[in-house]
């Protein structure tokens, strides 16, 4: 019974101890987002958002379900492949609202040398040029038509 | 680029953690090693270190309080930072931080303080006036019952409290070796060894740390230095010493001898950008130059004028090693591309969020709190006053 | 009112379909979409890259990547063959503007593209301590900023290099496999506007996917796979010096 009395103030610590415990726990329930833990550890909805992030860069299917005449220019010539918003860049805008967003006119002088200067780490296969040599200073549309390249003779149809 | 060597890969040219991060290991290390000291006299008994036994403890808990600051300040979103404790992901090495932490202050530290001086805080509240009265009435919890009983008891479990303290100072800073030493795309950290050698780098600066503060504090009240004590505390500093040295210095061998596809990489860094703060500060004259002088005091026989001053200039010098050592581990490990190709560089800032005027505000803030918390818990007897130990048991 | 091409395309039959198309706007998420049913990872056809920064551009036009961060880079490798251990590398702006003409003659050059590898046993998803990154079901590395404190433990974590602190946000951020297009249907930015067909996505879990014949017939490998990551982004020709 002594023993009991003189150890008082450790229970006393004890309850401040638990009280903290006590405390602890039910903010825990409260603070923790609602959908923490739905697939694994981390906050379920976390998903969803960063899924619903809006695209800029349409895809070419979008691309072709309208321009199909491109399409078929571009199945004659070496860029059938090259999608086109490799080129024109993001388009999901005009996508969206083809009247009034249109694409901007692309600098060929500029473009195409991203990727057909010559540079030793390319792919030797890789049709490149040096273009200062190339095109005497030329854009390149002079004589390339950009969606089907190849010079066929005579100019660019 | 400015300060980048050879190539880096392009997210790595900004160093992710600060001299901040330099000094959350840096304080908590002197609080592990200040506590396992306190706890050689309680557990081991040790009389001869008694006189820094209250001292290493309050030390231990000024360190403690102020050892997460740096980290708090040094996250991108400090507000977040409940999150450790409401959702602590369990394969994370850092989740665990704030539980290790928690249970340290909570369960070690203070418990083991507030049943140390217990006796001197119920004497204290009906002795005091005034706000002061009130903090030592809140801390008695309301039980001024310090029979002799009572007292056994507080003795009694404070050991207990003592012995689980131990385990977990070892835990809490060889955790924080952990977590540099398990990350494994850092060649520089990656070590099993890490966790050991955090542990006794902390023991090293921790007894430095209070054998000075021991004889700075003695020497400001103008009272006689227990030069036994002192001794003790010095061989001990010594002895860890020389265990921390061997380990780190196997870390440089085993690193040295296998020279795996990282080595070229870290040795022309060592050589280079690390230098100054590796070489010349840590391993020079920060470990090897207080080795040797403490060696000297237990070879040969000084007078206690010598003894003292290479005590304080030892400590001194074991302490700017050991803070070198946490720069090193810390920036060091960031220094470096992770492709081995390239180096940046660490650009401290000065009065930004994590600048060196920050760093020294937190350097000295745990000296602030260590003053405030010896104005409330004195951790020596008092000789004039008389108060304490004619004060008649509370009953 | 002019005629534009959106009501040439009602005067033509075989238009319908586009139309529809026109009037959906761009694909929302696509109501078929499981999540338990994709397995993601990225193939890089490191033979065919030329080096034209558009992967590099596009990632930072899809996910407002802030200048001088990188959620995907290009490297350029110069590897002598007596020191295949020291290759030199560049990649001035993580190749975003292409690259300048090489400064050594001879030796091998080639292109190395370089993303998160959104590895299935993950150091940076391990490290974190709050659960702030995580795999989703499908198997790609996610960041949920709302929720992420900025540690940046993660960014110590991955061996590749591959995450950064936002500059505004003080979080982490990476690559996220464009989540928000490819749960649309869609590839990647990247991957949409790779003109040679160096990067694609694939889906390791459908049965069609191209991968895997493709993973049959090449020697494929991982970076840095001694690091054991799992990770699901596989280089075919990687030269033994890239790191």
């Amino acid at each position: 019974m002594n023993a009991f009395k003189d150890a008082g103030h450790l229970f006393r610590l004890a309850a401040v101890f638990l009280v903290g415990g006590l405390a602890f726990v039910g903010l825990r329930a409260f603070l923790v987002p609602k959908s923490f833990g739905e697939y694994g550890h981390y906050r379920g909805d976390a998903i969803a958002e960063i899924a619903s992030r809006p695209v800029n860069y349409a895809g070419h299917q979008a691309c072709e379900d309208c321009h199909a005449d491109v399409l078929e220019k571009k199945k004659s010539g070496k860029h059938v492949h090259v999608n086109c918003e490799a080129c024109h860049g993001p388009l999901a805008n005009h996508v969206d609202d083809p009247g009034s967003v249109q694409p901007a006119k692309l600098d060929t002088a500029v473009l195409c040398v991203r990727c057909h200067e010559a540079n030793i780490a390319k792919p030797k296969n890789f049709p490149q040029v040096a273009s200062a040599d190339n095109s005497t200073g030329l854009p390149c549309d002079t004589c390339h038509q950009p969606h089907s390249p190849a010079i066929i003779a005579g100019g660019t149809k | 680029m400015p300060g980048v060597e050879g190539f880096m890969y392009p997210n790595e040219v900004e160093l992710q953690w600060s001299v901040l991060i330099v000094l959350y290991p840096f304080l908590t290390g002197l609080v592990a090693g200040a506590f396992i000291l306190a706890s050689l006299e309680r557990v081991f008994q040790v009389q001869a270190v008694k006189p820094t036994y209250r001292l290493a403890l309050l030390t231990a808990l000024a360190f403690l309080l102020v050892a997460p600051l740096p980290l708090q300040l040094h996250l991108g979103h400090p507000e977040r930072s409940y999150e450790m404790y409401l959702t602590p992901h369990r394969t994370s090495a850092m989740a665990m931080f704030g539980f290790v932490y928690l249970w340290y202050l909570m369960a070690v530290l203070l418990l083991e303080i507030w049943l140390d001086y217990r006796r001197d805080i119920v004497v204290l509240s009906q002795s005091t006036t005034g706000g002061t009265r009130w903090i030592y009435r809140v801390l008695t919890l309301g039980s001024s019952n310090i029979s002799k009983h009572a007292l056994e008891i507080d003795e009694r479990v404070g050991w207990l409290a003592t012995l689980i303290g131990i385990p977990s100072a070892f835990l809490l800073h060889g955790y924080v070796g952990f977590i540099f030493g398990s990350v494994k795309a850092n060649p520089w950290w990656s070590s099993p060894l890490m966790p050991v050698v955090f542990l006794f780098s902390a023991m090293v600066s921790g007894i430095a740390l209070v054998m000075l503060l021991y004889m700075l504090l003695t020497w400001s009240r103008r009272e006689k230095i227990d030069m036994r004590c002192v001794d003790t505390v010095a061989s001990y500093l010594f002895y860890t010493f020389i265990i921390d040295f061997s380990l780190e210095m196997l870390d440089l061998i085993h690193r040295i001898y296998e020279a795996d596809e990282s080595f070229r990489s870290l040795d022309f860094m060592v050589h280079t950008k690390l230098y100054m703060s590796h070489i010349v500060i840590q391993i020079m004259l920060g470990t090897v130059t207080p080795i040797l002088l403490l060696a000297l005091t237990q070879v040969l026989r000084l007078g206690e004028m010598t003894r003292k001053r290479i005590y304080a200039v030892a400590g001194c010098l074991t302490l700017i090693g050991i803070f070198a050592m946490r720069w090193n581990v810390v920036i060091g490990g960031q220094l470096f591309s992770k492709s081995f190709l390239g180096y940046t560089t660490y650009k401290m800032g000065l009065i930004t969020r994590e600048g060196l005027l920050v760093a020294i505000a937190l350097t000295i803030l745990p000296f602030v709190i260590l003053w405030a918390l010896v104005k409330l818990l004195p951790p020596w007897p008092e000789k004039n006053s008389g108060s304490l130990p004619n004060a008649a048991p509370a009953r | 009112m002019s005629i534009t091409r959106r009501h040439m395309l009602l005067l033509l039959p075989t238009a319908a379909i586009a139309w529809k198309h026109v009037l959906a706007g761009t694909p929302e998420a696509s109501p078929n979409y499981k999540m338990s049913e994709h397995w993601w990872g990225m193939l890089i056809d490191l033979p065919k890259c030329i080096g034209c920064g558009n992967c590099v551009r596009a990632c930072q036009a899809e996910n407002d990547v802030p200048d001088g961060y990188f959620r995907t880079w290009v490297e350029r490798y110069h590897v002598t063959d007596y020191d295949i251990e020291n290759p030199h590398v560049d990649s001035p702006d993580g190749g975003k503007k292409g690259f300048p003409p090489a400064k050594e003659e001879g030796g091998k050059n080639f292109f190395v593209p370089k993303l998160c590898n959104h590895c299935a046993d993950s150091p940076c998803t391990q490290v974190c301590p709050v659960g702030a990154t995580f795999i989703s079901p499908e198997g790609v590395v996610l960041v949920d900023k709302k929720y992420c404190l900025g540690c940046r433990y993660c960014v110590q974590a991955c061996p590749y290099g591959c995450r950064f602190i936002h500059p505004k946000t003080k979080t982490a951020e990476k690559c996220t496999l464009c989540y928000h297009r490819i749960t649309k249907g869609l590839t990647t930015a990247c991957c949409e506007s790779c003109p040679t067909g160096a990067r694609q996505l694939a889906d390791l879990k459908n049965p069609n996917d191209p991968i895997h014949e493709f993973m049959k017939t090449h020697s494929v490998q991982v970076l840095k796979p001694y690091m054991a990551t799992h990770s699901k982004v596989f280089y075919n020709g990687l030269d033994g010096s890239v790191r």
